[in-house]
């Protein structure tokens, strides 16, 4: 089964590489992109009964290594 | 007065592990012994270091694999019990992920690795690595680090502050806080904070590279030679 997982720093948190992003598109010509944040992306290849123990497995993962709590947050996707 | 014994933790990618071992063993005269990430016993030590360097490549996030390391089980049973730890620079962030210390690392603020001496202004007097120092001193001591910038939410931050937690900040040469001394936008031009038993201190920057005036600045002496000596005064009492 695949999972995907997207972490991405707390809104509230000041991304300045996706700052640095926005600022080198709006350089390039794209001026309708207002704000870009960076995340992390990472994918699994996992052995589970259901789709629903694969995202529990996989959401337990996300919490307890793949974000730090304080500054992320994640989401889960199974197919 | 018999040595202190000092245990360095080492894990795959630290670097200033053999910084920290010629400070204390050939500068200040103690015992120190690099102690792998695998191990679980601490020798006896009477002081625990985490090291300085890029553990695991700083992977995921800095210090976020290295905090699951087997001596990690050890080194928080240690801190729990009272012993002294010291985590500089990628050990600080260790012991953020490990959960030891409160809040996180996030990358300077302006992406850049900053290599350069910082003027870090001791807040408070009542850790072991600090008793040695007067409140408000202004250490000259170097930073290296691309993952500086310390962010806790504001409630942390506040339980911080009011608990006298804040251990060291960025400030300039005279020690008042500006932003223009504030080198990686920690909050609160946070560089070092300790927890609330007072026995675990974190900081960015590196002490153990600042104990002779051939490297630039002794001042970082005073963080070793205040454990020695808070462990000496503990010995002698009892």
């Amino acid at each position: 089964m695949k999972a995907k997982v997207y972490v991405t720093l707390k809104p509230s948190i000041l991304d300045p590489q996706g700052k640095t992003i926005t600022q080198a598109l709006h350089t390039l010509g794209y001026g309708g992109i207002a704000d870009v944040r960076q995340g992390k992306f990472f994918e699994f290849d996992i052995e589970a009964d259901s789709p629903d123990e694969a995202r529990a497995t996989v959401s337990e993962v996300a919490e307890h290594v793949l974000a730090n709590p304080v500054i992320e947050i994640f989401r889960v996707e199974v197919e | 007065m018999g040595k202190t014994k000092f245990a360095i933790i080492v894990f795959p990618g630290s670097n200033c592990d053999h910084d920290a071992h010629y400070a204390i063993s050939e500068v200040l005269g103690q015992e120190a012994e690099l102690v792998w990430h695998k191990d679980t016993d601490l020798r006896g030590a009477d002081v625990v270091v985490l090291p300085g360097g890029f553990s695991y490549g700083d992977y995921l996030r800095s210090g976020a694999i290295a905090r699951f390391s087997p001596v990690m089980r050890r080194v928080a049973e240690f801190a729990n019990s009272g012993g002294p730890v010291l985590g500089i620079c990628n050990g600080f962030q260790v012991l953020l992920e490990a959960g030891l210390l409160p809040g996180g690392m996030r990358r300077n603020q302006h992406l850049e690795f900053i290599c350069e001496h910082v003027n870090l202004r001791v807040e408070h007097t009542d850790t072991p690595f600090t008793q040695n120092a007067f409140a408000g001193q202004v250490l000259r001591i170097p930073i290296a680090h691309g993952e500086g910038n310390y962010y806790a939410p504001p409630e942390t931050i506040a339980e911080l502050e009011a608990n006298r937690r804040v251990v060291f900040r960025y400030t300039s040469p005279d020690g008042a806080v500006d932003d223009a001394w504030n080198v990686n936008g920690s909050t609160s031009a946070i560089a070092g904070i300790c927890n609330e038993s007072r026995n675990v201190v974190g900081l960015m920057p590196h002490p153990e590279r600042a104990c002779e005036h051939a490297v630039g600045s002794a001042d970082g002496r005073l963080v070793l030679e205040s454990v020695i000596a808070a462990l000496d005064s503990v010995t002698k009492a009892g």
